[in-house]
């Protein structure tokens, strides 16, 4: 099953985007990529008799883009929802930025500075994109009833920093010139990029996104792969589920293989995609890595 | 024995809101005012019987057979008009159309029968027999033994229909999972509608059994009995066939048993230690429960705040396989 | 940029309208008779009601079946402290914050256990505790008389600041200003502070706190909002409105029985709230007006004219006025979800969506935010 011997639309495909991955990735030195941010030790998650997820290690460092892949069922997403608290493990856990994570909720997963975006878009789908990132400002601002009443000074202020940010970060993801529209009625690409903005409107230390790339077409894929380049350059690291082999491949500075619940591999991308046990898990999965280049 | 017959009224309506919750996930607020209409139907026909030489017994069973066609059509008119075109919508959109039906329903009935309380025809005369011996012997009448039995009779039938024919097996596929029983060549509109116009026939019954237990029909009568029906449903463990029986008929003995138990333990004439003007006052009236049998309506929603709250998925609620 | 004063002056001249209206309208019923005047205080007490029941269903999309009990809450704390029936008679402005306390109160005792509850069974629950509140109001006369059954609370204290009562007649520079319509300014004034709060809770952090647990919960907890607090805040923040709102209606019945605060009236102040489009605040408005004002004109009219048609009443007022609840909330439920009133954020963007650079104009203005001097200029 080599991918060049399909259809030769295809085999045009697949020679861009070898040279594509080669021209991206001079290496990201150990610049930006610091200590620790992320330390996860013996993540287990069962659901009735099924082990959803066991003994996971791994380890995701300040400043860089770590890939989370595996084949359909693997645990990615049950993996996220342990870390980010919808889940609660059932062994196992997460230091994060030096403190343990605990048993939190959602909440406080997302105050001490993690922020998610849905593998199923799930925006305000009743409010403008601007309401969306500005929602996304709560926890970091401060205003209570009272303020809200009686919209003294510091409330004022806090209100005009909210709506400044909330349009910044609109123009960063590409949204601005839909700012008053409904969440609902922007189109795909647009809410993808608009739940990333939301995500960083929470100043997270971490960003994790749930396949963001997922339903996008050649074009979308390359500028939200601009856009990660530019989120990990502006100093928030990434955590990214994603299916889509290339984008993986071009973009991660080290990425965590997963199947049927267990860590088979983790390091840095190349050497990931010539590990035997990765190639076995694919064993099938290879076309599709091969097709997406077409 | 009040109890138990009340409980069994209670599971026969708690069925109407578990079939319907078990397949489309929804709570069916117009459902007490099925029961309502269905009473008020049977009271129509026989008054209708009144001074004819129909037999009784006949004239009870024309009189239900009557009822659930009525029932059964504005089951099915519900579903239309409250619940498929919000199928898709968010929760509270269907909940709201089904209050302002069950609000039409109950003004519409006040205009076609009265807004005073009818005397339900007593037309089989009551009948009372001893179970236990003694002073004060435990009784049952000949209308609540057949109350329980049709009630036995009535929940005996929902599960063979459910288990043991195909259009249950639709059922319990929708109930499962649409898009799939859909695909499957399943004509899930078909199946939701009939499950409203069981649903409504039971309460139809449920209607004519309320009536001649308590001897009046009345157009707010839905209301009180489909809260206590729904609490009974959630108790045993909501979109839970078994659940919703064993809830209703613990939901009556709860409620006969309990005023009289909370009546004497809130009585305060306990506390006549305490303060002499009490002691003074218990003399003259020795039973001064704080929360005495005038409280029994209370109960109901006391079992269905406590359900919700520690045990939101109910007795039963665990066995998910056993959704209608 | 000569045409900017224009919406100012508008605005302006708009406001003086309304406010010219509102000071007139009691006069121009009173014409009709004191009993319009009442009337519309009820109306009005009615807003007040929707207003804080749109925080709960509204803002947050809690579907409170039980409102009414708050309204009980605060209705019965001031007739108690306020009435020969414990010849306690404290003035208004020490009850109203206590009643809206109490409510509030209330409020948490019951958000706190259901909140966690799916938005059905939560409006069951609510719906039941409404029930409750409401038996033990009418039982709670023995062994201990304390609200005095269902008999109700009898002469009330009218609202009053010295010699000052809000109820009696008085003639100030040749007019006669009538008890009710004294209540009714006083009225207004809650009425146009209750829209004041309103309208800053909505546009601001907690109020989109709200609309966020609204529109998705899961997402709302993800962006770091405590959706437990933030509902409970939503539902002591109602409760206390409908405390508020029950004191004043003590007052002005200077009676009040278990009667008042019955399932339909709580079903009957959710018909606003939908009517007017949920979440939507002069929408919500207009829908308390409307509802509470068209039983009364079918009173006047529907009753006389089938007495003068067929010689007697067919159908009673009170009975369309109930079919017309249920068949606005089908209705509106069905065509209309969001209100009679476009809601604001939809208004806002079809605004975008007629000049697509207005949006950009926007950005940038809020953007570059300090003193610009290219913008002082230009104006």
């Amino acid at each position: 099953m080599h991918g060049s011997g399909e259809r030769p639309v295809s085999g045009v495909g697949q020679g861009m985007r070898v040279t594509d991955v080669a021209g991206a990735t001079p290496p990201l030195p150990a610049a930006g990529v610091g200590e620790n941010l992320l330390v996860a030790r013996g993540i287990a998650k069962n659901f009735g008799g099924v082990k959803a997820l066991s003994d996971i290690d791994f380890t995701i460092r300040r400043g860089e883009i770590y890939g989370l892949i595996g084949p359909n069922g693997a645990g990615k997403t049950t993996l996220f929802n342990v870390l980010t608290g919808i889940y609660t493990p059932d062994a196992g856990e997460f230091t994060f930025d030096h403190r343990p994570l605990g048993a939190l909720k959602p909440n406080e997963v997302a105050e001490r500075g993690i922020a998610r975006t849905f593998q199923n878009i799930r925006l305000f789908a009743n409010l403008t994109a601007l309401e969306n990132v500005m929602i996304g400002r709560h926890v970091r601002t401060h205003a209570g009833v009272f303020g809200a009443i009686t919209r003294n000074a510091s409330t004022r202020a806090e209100e005009q920093a909210i709506e400044a940010r909330a349009y910044e970060l609109l123009r960063y993801v590409g949204v601005a010139d839909r700012a008053n529209h409904l969440a609902k009625h922007l189109p795909y690409g647009s809410q993808r990029r608009l739940e990333i903005a939301r995500a960083l409107a929470t100043d997270p230390k971490l960003l994790a996104l749930d396949e963001p790339a997922a339903g996008m077409n050649a074009t979308e894929t390359a500028s939200l792969d601009r856009l990660l380049r530019d989120i990990q350059r502006d100093g928030t690291t990434i955590l990214l589920i994603e299916h889509d082999m290339k984008l993986v491949m071009g973009i991660c500075d080290r990425v965590l293989v997963l199947d049927y619940g267990r860590k088979i591999a983790e390091g840095p991308a190349a050497e990931v995609r010539a590990n035997p046990a990765v190639i076995a898990a694919y064993l099938g999965g290879e076309v599709t890595l091969n097709m997406k280049g077409a | 024995m009040n109890g138990l017959t009340l409980g069994s009224v209670y599971a026969v309506v708690a069925l109407g809101y578990t079939m319907v919750y078990g397949i489309i996930q929804l709570i069916n607020f117009a459902h007490g005012e099925v029961v309502m209409i269905g009473a008020m139907v049977a009271y129509t026909v026989l008054t209708l019987f009144a001074g004819t030489a129909v037999p009784p017994v006949l004239q009870v069973i024309v009189a239900t057979l009557a009822a659930i066609p009525v029932c059964m059509l504005i089951g099915y008119a519900l579903e239309r008009v409250a619940y498929r075109p919000l199928r898709r919508a968010p929760r509270l959109a269907p909940l709201i159309t089904a209050i302002g039906l069950s609000i039409i329903l109950q003004h519409l009935a006040m205009l076609i029968w009265s807004r005073n309380p009818l005397p339900y025809p007593q037309v089989v005369p009551t009948v009372s027999y001893a179970i236990t011996s003694g002073a004060s012997p435990a009784t049952i009448t000949n209308v609540q033994i057949v109350i329980i039995l049709m009630s036995a009779a009535m929940m005996a039938g929902l599960l063979l229909l459910v288990y043991r024919t195909k259009l249950g097996v639709a059922m319990r596929a929708v109930s499962q999972n649409q898009a799939v029983a859909g695909l499957m060549g399943i004509n899930i509109n078909t199946v939701i509608s009939l499950t409203f116009v069981i649903g409504a026939g039971l309460g139809a019954m449920a209607g004519v059994m309320v009536g001649s237990y308590y001897g009046v029909a009345h157009y707010q009568m839905g209301f009180l009995l489909g809260l206590k029906a729904f609490s009974a449903a959630v108790l045993g463990g909501i979109g839970n066939l078994a659940g919703a029986m064993l809830g209703g008929l613990l939901l009556g003995v709860i409620e006969a048993m309990g005023a009289g138990y909370v009546g004497d333990l809130t009585n305060l004439c306990q506390l006549s230690s305490w303060s002499d003007a009490l002691a003074q006052r218990c003399h003259a009236e020795p039973y001064l429960p704080l929360f005495g049998s005038n409280y029994q309506d209370v109960f109901a929603f006391m079992v269905l705040i406590a359900v919700l709250i520690f045990r939101p998925s109910g007795l039963l609620g665990e066995r998910v396989s056993d959704r209608a | 940029m000569k045409p900017a004063p224009a919406p100012h002056l508008r605005l302006f001249i708009g406001i003086a309208l309304i406010a010219v209206v509102l000071a007139v309208l009691p006069f121009a019923l009173a014409w009709q008779g004191t009993a319009w005047v009442r009337i519309l205080n009820q109306a009005i007490l009615y807003c007040l009601l929707a207003l804080g029941l749109n925080i709960v269903v509204g803002f947050a999309g809690l579907l409170d079946l039980g409102y009414i009990a708050f309204y009980g809450v605060g209705a019965y704390v001031y007739a108690l402290l306020a009435s020969p029936h414990f010849g306690i008679h404290l003035p208004f402005w020490v009850i109203l914050p206590i009643g809206a306390a109490f409510a509030c109160l209330f409020g948490v005792l019951l958000g706190t256990p259901t909140l966690k509850l799916r938005g059905d069974y939560l409006a069951i629950v609510t719906l039941g505790f409404g029930e409750i509140i409401r038996i033990i109001l009418n039982n709670l006369s023995n062994p201990v008389n304390i609200t005095n059954g269902p008999q109700g609370i009898y002469l009330i204290d009218p609202f009053r600041i010295g010699s000052f009562s809000l109820s009696q007649n008085e003639t100030i520079g040749g007019l006669l200003f009538s008890g009710p319509v004294k209540y009714y300014y006083f009225l207004v004034i809650v009425l146009l502070v209750v829209i004041g709060i309103n309208l800053r809770l909505q546009n601001s952090r907690i109020g989109r706190a709200w609309e966020a647990i609204r529109e998705d919960e899961i997402a709302a907890r993800a962006m770091g909002i405590n959706t437990r607090n933030m509902k409970l805040l939503a539902f002591a923040m109602g409760a206390s409105f409908g405390g508020v709102a029950g004191g004043v209606f003590s007052a002005i019945q200077g009676f009040i029985s278990p009667e008042s605060f019955t399932l339909t009236e709580s079903v009957m102040v959710l018909a606003m709230v939908v009517l007017g489009g949920m979440g939507n605040i002069f929408g919500v408005v207009v829908g308390a007006l409307l509802l509470a004002f068209i039983p009364e004109v079918l009173r006047y009219t529907v009753g006389p004219v089938q007495n003068a048609v067929f010689g007697h009443t067919i159908i009673e007022p009170e009975v369309i006025r109930m079919l017309l609840f249920g068949f606005a909330l089908v209705l509106m439920m069905l065509f209309r979800p969001a209100g009679i009133w476009p809601s604001a954020t939809r208004k806002r963007e079809l605004d975008a969506r007629r000049g697509g650079d207005d949006a950009d104009a926007d950005a940038n203005q809020a953007t570059d935010g300090g003193p610009d001097p290219v913008k002082g200029a230009s104006a």
